[in-house]
């Protein structure tokens, strides 16, 4: 167990500064362009030059009162919202399954369940716009978004989900019953409290893939239904409409760190409450 | 006395493996009955058939004179102390121990003096606000105990649950269970791979191999009397003597089993009416504090451990026999017969 500490101790000082510097560099590539979005959202300029001539609060007043970005991000946070909602039902729903029987295929159903996730969304996108529109003859609507994101965000649901299954075992389960607890009040009771991080964890990653996709909602949003990325994607080039986009942009930045942050604390939190209860 | 569990041809099959075999079994009302056996014995299986956390393949299970075989294990009325004690991490030692009774509905004052009072029965007052990772292991073992009792169930089944404590605390607590288990008077079904812990607790002791019960008896009658090579060897050591050997030094081509503690070191034979005496050279001498064994190879053949205490503050006497001749001698009726081939010729009373 001492072996981790004892690799830190044997890394030698020259090594130790040379990956300093490559986390410096891998975090400027990412965070410089990121912090150029931010700082472009005051940019008095209109064709963002550079340096800034003057600060303004000004692009941000016009987003503010743009209607176009408002409902889009409305439309984003339902359909992630509605979508995240089916993934934790259906996600925990299929690991319980998965978890309880040991059936012929039960790899190939488990492998079914993940590859959305995997899939290029051209293709899922492609393949929901046929199935929607030729084969089911249904409308494109906020509801078929809904539906074509859900199964990528089960994905992660299912994953965190049967993760803490593995983990737990079922002996805590078994014991609830030995003490006369019937299976819904076990999974009251004993269950649903042990999986609470692990749920909250998948639905804020599925919330995430939910809200920032673009390529399958281009397929299966009708015309009218414009999720944010949509509308930014569609507004980048319009030059009145850009430093609108960067503020969009600069409010996604700030409002993505706050779930990040706290899913961050909370999974550290209960690891450790569970390795001490065992 | 009644009986509390009745177990009739009793199967449980993995795939090939048949953990548990055509079993038949009577546990008495109150009695503290163990399941010895090494591990893959079917003594585990047997004990989670009876919770009903495994469905048998073939037989029945009745409890208390009730067919049990079919219901689920919240049907039934025994609780279990698990191996990894499987105390609910997220709740308090008294949310832990209430547990049976919050799901039964029983109201909440009665509850909460029921789960005081298992809590006094195991030592643990002042506990009762702690979370379970607040608690030692000695601790938590207790914590399972109280949240079994606190059901006061026909039946408790105990799995091995001294296991994971160290030797003094495991002493220490056996005594306890012991004493635990007179006064609140249930039944107590407890399986353990330690012959010592068995033997210091039970009433009756079932030993297992492959899933079948080899010998069913009480703990002297278990020492004294192994049915089989398997059951003294696993029930503390023990020498056996057969064929051409034993029909040499007894008359009888047995088998026999003899135990170390039964033979004696002398340095000539002594010639004891009823006594039999054989010759050989001490190989081994091993100093185990109360105790010191001698490895004797006879000039019969076989190698024999002989044990005695040492009611003496010097072993010098022992260790200096090293590579001396001696003389091992024993009583002909503390050879105990484990049937001989032939089954016309009578066991080891005629002989004694």
């Amino acid at each position: 167990m001492g072996r981790p500490s004892s690799t830190s101790m044997a890394m030698s000082r020259g090594l130790r500064r040379s990956l300093a510097g490559f986390t410096a560099v891998v975090l400027a590539v990412v965070y410089i362009p990121l912090l150029l979005v931010l700082v472009n959202s005051f940019n008095s300029d209109n064709t963002f030059g550079w340096p800034p001539p003057r600060f303004t609060l000004h692009w941000w007043k016009v987003a503010a009162e743009s209607t176009g970005a408002r409902e889009a991000l409305f439309t984003s946070i339902q359909v992630a919202l509605v979508a995240t909602a089916i993934a934790l039902v259906l996600g925990t729903l299929a690991a319980m399954g998965l978890r309880r029987t040991r059936f012929f295929g039960r790899n190939v159903v488990s492998l079914l369940i993940i590859l959305p996730i995997a899939l290029p969304g051209i293709v899922t996108g492609l393949a929901f716009q046929n199935g929607f529109r030729t084969i089911l003859g249904i409308q494109l609507s906020i509801w078929t978004i809904v539906i074509a994101h859900a199964t990528f965000c089960i994905v992660t649901v299912f994953n965190n989900v049967q993760a803490r299954f593995q983990r737990l075992g079922t002996n805590l389960e078994q014991a609830s019953m030995d003490l006369g607890a019937g299976r819904w009040t076990t999974f009251r009771l004993v269950t649903f409290p042990m999986l609470r991080s692990a749920l909250l964890a998948g639905g804020l990653l599925s919330f995430g893939l939910s809200f920032d996709e673009i390529v399958v909602t281009t397929f299966t949003a009708s015309p009218q239904d414009q999720t944010l990325p949509i509308w930014i994607l569609q507004n980048l080039f319009r030059p009145n409409q850009a430093p609108i986009v960067n503020v969009v942009a600069a409010v996604l930045v700030l409002a993505s760190a706050v779930p990040i942050y706290l899913a961050q604390r909370l999974s550290g939190s209960t690891a450790e409450g569970l390795t001490g209860a065992r | 006395m009644a009986t509390a569990i009745s177990v009739r041809g009793l199967s449980k099959h993995f795939g090939e493996v048949r953990a548990v075999d055509g079993l038949d079994l009577d546990i008495a009302d109150g009695e503290f009955f163990s399941m010895l056996g090494p591990s893959g014995s079917g003594k585990t299986t047997v004990l989670r058939l009876i919770a009903g956390f495994e469905e048998p393949t073939a037989g029945r299970i009745m409890l208390g004179g009730e067919d049990v075989t079919r219901r689920p294990p919240f049907a039934r009325d025994v609780n279990t102390v698990f191996q990894d004690y499987a105390i609910f991490p997220h709740l308090s030692v008294r949310q832990n121990v209430e547990y049976g009774l919050r799901v039964k509905k029983v109201p909440g004052a009665e509850r909460r003096r029921r789960a005081d009072e298992a809590l006094a029965t195991v030592r643990l007052e002042g506990y009762a606000e702690r979370r379970p990772h607040q608690l030692s292991g000695g601790q938590r073992q207790r914590v399972a105990l109280a949240r079994a009792l606190v059901n006061r169930p026909q039946v408790l089944l105990l799995d091995e649950p001294l296991g994971a404590l160290d030797l003094k605390l495991r002493r220490e607590m056996q005594i306890e269970l012991k004493e635990i288990q007179r006064d609140v008077g249930i039944t107590f079904v407890f399986v353990t791979h330690d012959q010592e812990e068995a033997l210091t607790m039970s009433d009756r002791i079932a030993v297992f191999n492959e899933g079948r019960i080899e010998q069913l008896a009480s703990p002297v009658e278990l020492y004294e009397r192994p049915a089989s090579a398997f059951v003294a060897g696993f029930v503390g050591s023990s020498n056996l003597l057969e064929g051409d050997v034993a029909r040499d030094l007894v008359g009888d081509p047995g088998p026999f089993v003899i135990r170390p503690e039964k033979l004696q070191l002398l340095a000539e034979d002594p010639h004891l009416p009823g006594g039999i005496a054989a010759a050989g050279v001490v190989r081994e001498v091993v100093y185990l504090g109360a105790s010191t064994m001698s490895v004797v190879e006879l000039d019969a053949g076989p190698t024999v451990t002989v044990s005695h205490q040492n009611s003496d503050t010097s072993i010098d006497a022992a260790v200096e026999r090293r590579d001396q001749r001696v003389v091992v001698s024993w009583r002909r009726d503390h050879l105990v017969s484990l049937g001989s081939p032939d089954p016309a010729a009578s066991p080891e009373e005629e002989t004694a």
